[in-house]
């Protein structure tokens, strides 16, 4: 088999049973040891609330996501190639980025009450500023030979930033994505512990609070890591087009 | 020649405004320039002697202090289709093939027209079978092929080139220099080239304009009136060459030309030798 399959392979088994002797050896009867956390994924399943709570995580994060990429691409580009417009806005934008998307849980729920709205509310926040900040910095650092280069053969500004500033930004941009993906699904989590009943962060918060059932609530985190592994890999694929490719090292 | 100049400089100037306390710094002074249509020029001249500024005032990438310049009779407002610039830092856009970065000038064409130009331009500048390649594929002499072949593609009247092949290595340099004259020689466009590179300019072009150093102005002109595909071992094209050089005011002698010789030793360069050895 290959080393790239067998090291992993191994770290994890050895995980594993250092997990179950380090639960055996400390007698605790409340945490679980790993088979009762598979046996919990299997309840979850034959209730159906894992499918149901799975979707509920990833259609907000979706629609929250979304959202964010179809106004912080736009405007980041803009922002960026407009000069007073970037100086006009980029000092809210650089007081607002650093409030983590948590904070604004009181007024998700002031605003939105538990419901779906509030989660996408939050997780439109947490990806919208990397988002925008990462196209601004990218329309500001490009190759300045491309723009010009294209000015010559008499482009219209509508055709230069569709066919020069955004495909020229778009490896960073794709990179923005994966961040800012990645912070979502850690917000979603903390957003559904919180303002909503349903989803996977509520799945935990439930488990425990209901009656202390740490399989479930362990059950829980790894489905969480597990989909956030499959959303990575999915928005990492797009770094594969030829379109794209030059942006990124040539070794990969 | 006899027909009316295609690019016409006056008199021009660039001077950038003193900084408190100091002198205005004097880019360029006075140069009168006339190109003809279908010429080859070669702009020579020491590092720093504004040859890359001069070519962007006559792009219309900056804005000159004094005088004015002509293209094709009207003042130049800024880029235009008509006239395109060959960059030395590679313009290629790397995210578009080959055969769509040469049509990106003509994207407004009827598609049949589009796949007919690319193919006649693929051809020329000796890329088939790379149509469908990225430019992270090629090499750098390859991707400058695809950026002169771009140029093309508009059937502009005038192109500028700005030290185009500097980036490359020497036999490359060879090849492209070769290259660019059988395609000068097909497609009758008037260049403008900018070079440091002495021997370039007399392996390319019909006339040489030599610029002395800071405040840049024209030192003198020479007509390159050899035959192409020229020999690089002609008595003929060493004597111009020389001639060249010895108005830049570097002298043949190892290290003679390493010194800040420009402009003070201009005349008689093999006395200079003589009395500093």
């Amino acid at each position: 088999m290959k080393k790239s399959i067998l090291l992993p392979l191994a770290v994890l088994l050895a995980v594993y049973f250092l997990w179950d002797l380090a639960v055996l050896l400390s007698q605790s009867d409340i945490f679980p040891r790993p088979y009762q956390v598979f046996l919990a994924i299997v309840e979850l399943i034959q209730h159906g609330l894992l499918l149901k709570y799975v979707v509920a995580s990833l259609f907000r994060v979706s629609v929250g996501f979304t959202l964010a990429v179809l106004i912080g691409v736009p405007l980041g580009l803009l922002l960026g190639w407009f000069r007073s417009a970037f100086l006009a806005f980029n000092p809210l934008i650089q007081l607002l980025r650093p409030i983590s998307p948590i904070a604004w849980i009181p007024l998700a729920i002031l605003w939105f009450k538990v419901d779906d709205r509030a989660p996408i509310f939050l997780i439109f926040l947490s990806s919208l500023f990397p988002i925008t900040v990462t196209a601004i910095a990218a329309v500001q650092n490009i190759q300045p030979v491309y723009v010009r280069a294209a000015q010559n053969f008499g482009v219209s500004r509508i055709d230069l930033f569709r066919r020069v500033i955004f495909p020229a930004c778009l490896p960073q941009i794709i990179t923005s994505l994966r961040i800012s993906l990645g912070i979502a699904w850690l917000v979603v989590v903390a957003a559904e512990m919180i303002a909503v009943d349903s989803g996977l962060g509520y799945l935990i918060i439930d488990a425990r609070n209901a009656g202390k059932r740490y399989d479930l609530v362990v059950a829980g985190m790894l489905i969480i890591g597990l989909i956030g592994l499959i959303l990575d890999l999915l928005v990492r694929s797009l770094e594969r087009f030829e379109e794209v490719k030059w942006g990124y090292s040539q070794t990969r | 020649m006899v027909s009316a100049p295609v690019i016409s400089v006056r008199d021009l100037g660039l001077t950038f405004p003193a900084k408190k306390g100091a002198e205005p710094i004097v880019v360029l002074r006075s140069i009168s320039l006339e190109i003809a249509a279908g010429e080859f020029v070669c702009i020579v001249g020491p590092s720093g002697c504004g040859k890359t500024t001069l070519l962007n005032i006559i792009t219309g990438f900056l804005k000159q202090s004094a005088g004015e310049v002509l293209v094709q009779g009207a003042p130049v407002k800024g880029p235009d289709p008509r006239r395109i610039f060959v960059f030395q830092d590679n313009g290629v856009f790397p995210w578009l093939t080959v055969e769509q970065n040469i049509e990106f000038g003509i994207a407004r064409r009827p598609s049949a027209e589009r796949r007919e130009i690319v193919h006649r331009y693929v051809q020329l500048v000796g890329l088939t079978g790379f149509e469908k390649a990225y430019p992270r594929e090629l090499s750098g002499g390859m991707r400058q092929r695809v950026e002169i072949a771009r140029a093309l593609a508009p059937n502009p009247e005038i192109i500028y080139m700005d030290e185009p092949f500097g980036a490359l290595d020497f036999i490359t340099r060879l090849k492209m220099r070769a290259d660019l004259t059988r395609i000068w020689q097909e497609e009758k466009k008037t260049i403008l080239f900018v070079t440091h590179d002495i021997e370039e300019s007399v392996q390319l072009a019909d006339r040489v304009v030599i610029l002395s150093s800071r405040p840049g102005s024209v030192r003198k002109q020479v007509r390159i009136d050899l035959p192409r595909p020229r020999d690089l071992d002609s008595p003929e094209y060493l004597d111009l060459r020389d001639e060249i050089l010895h108005t830049i005011g570097m002298s043949l002698g190892v290290g003679a030309g390493e010194e800040e010789s420009a402009g003070l030793s201009l005349e008689r360069p093999n006395r200079t030798v003589a009395q500093s050895s």
